[in-house]
């Protein structure tokens, strides 16, 4: 075998680009540390595309699954979260899809007015959401948030803005032109600020203290 | 000089530091003079922070139990197959 076996010292972790070797050779540990090291961030792309737990489960095992099954094709021309979240991010869609078709009406489907790039919301957040809000309760406004946001600028923020891909690998994974990509992200960005300063905001007479 | 529907056209490129150098100037020189594109920066740049610094949730146990358990029989199918 040429993989490190369990009964050799490890000073530090392996690569992932290692851990792929090893379970292409067939050490069976090297893929299951792979899972553990990504399946939070698996987790939560299925939740921030679903927004759905027990489909962002089901994401989480059948890209898993998949990328286990097709290790061998993974040449490592890119790496190896970068491919794994493009699974995912297909098998979140295909969820979707499959959940969409099941209603006559969706929330996603917004009609683009061309007018999410306006900002309406101008005033300065009051101090550090972190510092105001539990993780728990911020997670919670955030989640909520981002799943309000069209399909089509939601995918393409958790690529590059939460998952961080880079502008070329967003446009790949979800077959998109780079400035469609830039587009995209810069009104996600913009629509989220605006929720999110709703929130935020500083109130009051110090609301706009910063003019 | 830039408006603030230019300055706002570019906020992606400005906050991922991908525009030419030229550009850059001409748009901090506008962020120092208007202060509501000031602000929509700021809030902006916070809004993305915000996500990026948001820790995932834990997977379940049973979860991850169940996909461990799945991989595992798949693994030792592929070990009997070589």
């Amino acid at each position: 075998m040429e993989y490190m076996t369990s009964t050799e010292p490890r000073r530090e972790p392996l690569s992932d680009e290692q851990l792929v070797e090893n379970a292409k050779q067939g050490d069976p540990d090297a893929f299951p540390q792979l899972v553990k090291k990504y399946s939070r961030r698996i987790l939560r792309v299925g939740r921030n595309i679903t927004n759905n737990d027990e489909d962002a489960e089901d994401v989480l095992q059948e890209t898993f699954m998949k990328a286990y099954s097709h290790i061998d094709s993974f040449q490592g021309n890119s790496k190896f979260y970068t491919w794994l979240v493009r699974i995912a991010m297909n098998e979140a869609l295909m969820k979707l899809r499959k959940r969409k078709g099941d209603k006559v009406v969706s929330l996603d489907e917004q009609l683009d007015t061309g007018e999410d790039t306006v900002t309406r919301e101008i005033a300065v957040w009051e101090g550090n959401p972190e510092d105001r809000y539990s993780q728990e309760e911020l997670r919670e406004l955030l989640d909520k948030t981002i799943t309000s946001l069209p399909e089509s600028f939601r995918t393409v923020f958790v690529l590059r803005d939460i998952e961080e891909l880079s502008t070329e690998e967003t446009a790949e994974a979800l077959n998109l032109s780079i400035p469609a990509v830039k587009s995209r992200l810069l009104r996600a960005r913009l629509q989220l600020r605006e929720k999110l300063t709703r929130v935020f905001k500083r109130k009051g007479e110090d609301a706009f203290a910063y003019l | 000089m830039p408006t603030c529907k230019d300055f706002l056209r570019e906020l992606s490129d400005y906050l991922d530091d991908s525009l030419d150098p030229s550009t850059r100037q001409e748009l901090d020189q506008h962020v120092r003079d208007c202060p509501n594109c000031w602000v929509v920066l700021d809030t902006t740049q916070k809004t993305v922070k915000i996500y990026k610094g948001c820790e995932p949730q834990a997977v379940p146990a049973n979860v991850e139990n169940r996909l461990l358990a799945a991989l595992q029989k798949k693994i030792a199918e592929r070990g009997t197959c070589s």
